[in-house]
């Protein structure tokens, strides 16, 4: 039971990286790595919130959308619970632990529109829902998944805003100048990724 | 006349001068992902283009009933619902297409291309304007899908659409159906599409203003993208 966690959480993480593999928020990933500080908080932000919204909408659909045959609202039903969700944070954030929403806060509004966090609260339900216990162990597989996606959204991004540190400093040529050149390293980070292809399966299978 | 020229102007700025991918580096998830096949690609056009149509045009319409405080839950509500259109229609008709996007059709729901021409325009402007400036920004992103789909599959599988090309000729370099090739292939088209646009270079970064939520990102005051990057120059000059 413990080696299935492991093998989900070492999976989320290297051979299946949202970022990396499955082209899960871009758009943080691009646009806020630049800076290893920014990356960091920005990541953090989505752990706690993938982890946040996973609990909440996996019981929403299991318990009630689904026993009510309302499965096909999934969409716009997860994607106000996340805006819910955010918003809620958000406030008992500032109120509660200022320096903390200091820190972070400025990336929550920007984790609402984030693919990332909406992809892995239905991943995880096409990935493990059970239909005979919904509220068991598969719930925990889920909170591990959604939990070692955070991490490797952290992995990738912390990797990859060294990487462009690296990059400020170099020559490149005007053609590919700017957005294009960051692409071409995102590649070369995402070639290092399949490497960690199959590593799970040889570890723990 | 003059009407009917910027009449055109709405629907054409979508397809080159402001392209939502090449140029604005909007839904770049969904581009990378689903452009491993040239028709899964024009799938995920169509059904954007589709919702991008709807969403401006029904937000156009409602741009005065919507409270300018709750107006981004209520965009995303109703985006959300033609995505679950979209989705149902796609489950009945083409199943085949519906399991190759996968996850990637209801994240059109999140596809920044849409919440950001419903902030930016459709809640601005009438109805027909929106719905060209919907189905100019669809066809741009349609095309550009395409094209990425195009090279994809031809370098990565010897095939387009599915008819081989490239057999006997060249082994087909299947790193450009993994995620690598995604990016390279993504770098280098933002490279050339800089190159032929006015400004004659590719985008510095993802750009501030194209961002659906620039107005509450607390780094930029005021709508104002110039306020965003001088603040982080100034705090780059401090570090």
């Amino acid at each position: 039971m413990i080696k299935s966690l492991i093998a989900i959480f070492l999976a989320a993480i290297l051979t299946e990286n949202y970022i990396l593999n499955k082209f899960l928020g871009i758009c943080p990933f691009l646009g806020v790595s630049k800076k290893l500080n920014t990356a960091v908080g920005m990541s953090c932000a989505v752990i706690a919130v993938m982890v946040i919204a996973t609990a909440v909408t996996w019981p929403i659909y299991t318990l009630i959308l689904v026993p009510n045959n309302l499965a096909y609202l999934q969409t716009i039903v997860f994607i106000l619970i996340i805006a819910a969700l955010v918003q809620l944070i958000e406030t008992i954030m500032h109120k509660y632990m200022p320096p903390l929403y200091n820190a972070l806060g400025i990336y929550l509004p920007l984790i609402t529109t984030n693919c990332a966090v909406l992809g892995v609260t239905m991943l995880v339900i096409d990935k493990f829902y059970n239909p005979a216990s919904p509220m068991g162990f598969s719930y925990v597989q889920a909170l591990v998944n959604a939990f070692g996606s955070g991490v490797g959204f952290l992995v990738a991004m912390v990797i990859f805003a060294g990487v462009r540190e690296k990059l400020e400093m170099c020559d490149v040529p005007k053609f590919l100048k700017g957005l294009p050149i960051t692409l071409i390293a995102a590649s070369l980070v995402a070639v290092s990724f399949l490497g960690f292809s199959g590593l799970v399966d040889g570890m723990l299978g | 006349m003059k009407e009917k020229k910027s009449l055109f102007h709405e629907f054409s700025k979508g397809i080159l001068k402001e392209n939502p991918v090449l140029r604005l580096v909007l839904g770049t998830c969904a581009t990378l992902a689903v452009t491993t096949a040239a028709s899964n690609a024009i799938g995920m056009g169509l059904a954007t283009t589709f919702v991008l149509v709807c969403s401006n045009a029904v937000i156009s319409l409602l741009r005065k009933v919507i409270p300018d405080k709750v107006r981004i839950p209520a965009f995303i509500t109703i985006i959300a619902g033609f995505v679950t259109i979209v989705q149902l229609i796609i489950q009945a008709y083409s199943p085949e297409l519906d399991s190759a996007l996968g996850v990637f059709l209801p994240l059109i729901v999140v596809n920044c291309i849409i919440l950001g021409r419903a902030e930016m325009y459709a809640s601005k402007n009438t109805l027909l304007p929106s719905i060209l400036d919907g189905l100019g920004m669809g066809v741009g992103f349609t095309a550009t899908l395409l094209a990425m789909g195009i090279i994809r599959e031809l370098l990565g599988a010897g095939t387009v659409f599915g008819v081989p090309i490239l057999s006997g000729f060249m082994d087909p370099i299947i790193i450009f159906l993994l995620p690598p090739g995604g990016f390279f292939v993504f770098g280098i088209l933002i490279a050339i599409a800089g190159k032929l646009s006015e400004e004659g270079h590719a985008p510095e970064a993802l750009g501030c203003a194209a961002c659906p939520m620039a107005a509450s990102c607390s780094k930029l005051k005021d709508g104002n993208a110039e306020a965003c990057t001088a603040e982080t120059k100034k705090e780059e000059a401090e570090s």
